[in-house]
């Protein structure tokens, strides 16, 4: 009998929602427990730092890594786990693409904790304390000059994205390292096409948006593209493998499987959709439809800023 | 709150560049025409050739704007011109767009114009390339709100 695989979880900067897909997977995680030891997983077993330092380089053979780098305690976690791993996957958006704290990235860190500590409408701070990395013989991680995917800190081998990953999709990505019957390395463990594919909706070639609507107060139609309705849906750019979820329960996609093979730049695709959508031939009236876009970059890039062309030109890898 | 570029470096030998994409039709045409009547224009723009503005992707703006340009212009057939009927008129809706997000992204919106300019308009093009390039000398060079490279410095402190 072969010894079992080694299987590492790790959290960054994430929401907690990555760990819960896991679970997704349901009954299932009796059979991955079948196959595979699980050697570290701080929210749900109780290993210490360093325990994972004392293992032996390259002895776990695949690390789950969830959430993106944004303080210094991730981006040690990042190279410590891909030190000590075979596989390093990177598991949901956050680690694939940065995720939507990436949106950070357009304040500077000072910015971002002036408006936490000092100016947010629910602060009370009148003696404008903020947080101290030092207190006596206390150190705590540094909040990082910006925030990062996993593969602008380390080497990754695979992308499993997905805000959060689809159950069916962590589980095929489970089997096929179980089975060692893995693509080439740098591969995203999704299908190559976009999520308009598997949309049941129906579309017409027309141009029809005089105005931008938000979903807090627009009832979209169930059966009709909701880009031809005027709601920014994220399809057209994004890659499919979620079954199109969030338009089958009427919500435009957000974007979070991030862009197919062929794109570099998610946003870059969406606004060439857009501009061939809206449906107006006059300058001025153009510039008024484009002004009911609220947020530009927080609907085009919602979980890609991190790794958009314009943010990331800087980013040399490690 | 969106961080955007600043004029800082007072250096005179800075030169802009600045990266056009002229349509094939028109205004490349009208760049030719300003070449053979020797009309002098600033030399800070590299011209791009491409078969329509609408074939402009907005990808190839964001890609010049991040290996180092300092400005991006597209210029076309005037709007009913167009000899792929309605090219220039979707690189107009893209144009808006783009623009918003740029100027969200920290790229001031001088920086990425946009101008119609017809074979026959060579002085047009020399007018535009002259505004245009002053007013990039004014803003000064670009400085993209980018990610900083993460130092690798691996701290082992227990």
């Amino acid at each position: 009998m072969t010894e079992k695989l080694k299987l590492a979880f790790y959290w960054a900067a994430s929401c907690g929602g990555c760990e819960v897909a896991i679970l997704d997977i349901d009954e299932k995680v009796l059979d991955v427990v079948a196959i595979a030891d699980i050697v570290f997983w701080p929210v749900a077993i109780d290993i210490k730092y360093n325990d994972v330092r004392a293992m032996d380089d390259k002895s776990i053979d695949v690390t789950f890594f969830n959430g993106s780098i944004r303080t210094e305690e991730n981006a040690e976690l990042a190279r410590l786990l891909r030190a000590k791993s075979k596989t390093l996957v990177a598991f949901g958006s956050c680690s694939c693409y940065g995720g939507v704290i990436g949106l950070g990235n357009l304040s500077s860190k000072e910015e971002l904790l002036h408006r936490a500590y000092i100016t947010s409408d629910s602060t009370d701070n009148p003696e404008q304390i903020k947080p101290q990395l030092h207190y006596k013989e206390v150190h705590i991680p540094d909040v990082l000059p910006a925030n990062y995917a996993l593969d602008q800190v380390v080497d990754v081998d695979y992308y499993l994205p997905g805000c959060p990953p689809k159950d069916t999709l962590v589980w095929s990505a489970i089997e096929a390292i179980a089975s060692g019957n893995l693509p080439a390395k740098g591969a995203v463990l999704a299908p190559n096409l976009t999520v308009c594919h598997d949309c049941p909706r129906e579309k017409h070639d027309e141009r029809t948006i005089k105005e931008f609507k938000r979903v807090y107060n627009f009832q979209p139609d169930e059966t009709k593209c909701l880009l031809e309705q005027g709601l920014i849906c994220m399809g057209p750019a994004t890659r499919s493998g979620c079954d199109a979820s969030c338009v089958s329960v009427n919500m435009p996609c957000r974007g979070c499987m991030g862009p197919t093979d062929q794109v570099f730049d998610q946003g870059a695709k969406m606004i060439s959709v857009l501009g061939g959508l809206i449906d107006s031939d006059d300058p001025e009236e153009v510039k008024e439809i484009v002004s009911t876009i609220v947020d530009p970059v927080g609907t085009l890039y919602y979980f890609g800023v991190s790794k958009s062309l314009i943010k990331q030109s800087g980013v040399k890898r490690r | 709150m969106v961080v955007t570029d600043e004029k800082t470096i007072e250096n005179t030998d800075w030169e802009p560049r600045i990266v056009g994409f002229l349509c094939r039709w028109c205004s490349y045409a009208g760049a030719d025409l300003a070449g053979i009547s020797r009309l002098d224009y600033p030399p800070n723009s590299i011209f791009i050739k491409v078969p329509c503005t609408g074939r402009v992707d907005p990808t190839f703006v964001l890609k010049a704007f991040a290996d180092g340009a300092d400005a991006v212009f597209i210029s076309g057939c005037h709007l009913g011109d167009c000899h792929y009927i309605e090219g220039n008129y979707k690189t107009m809706r893209r144009f808006e767009i783009l623009k918003e997000t740029l100027k969200q992204l920290g790229i001031h919106e001088r920086r990425f114009q946009l101008t119609w300019i017809s074979a026959s308009e060579a002085q047009k093009l020399k007018e535009f390339l002259t505004s245009m390039t002053s007013s990039i000398k004014e803003l000064g060079p670009i400085q993209l709100p980018i990610l900083a490279p993460l130092q690798k410095e691996d701290k082992q402190d227990d």
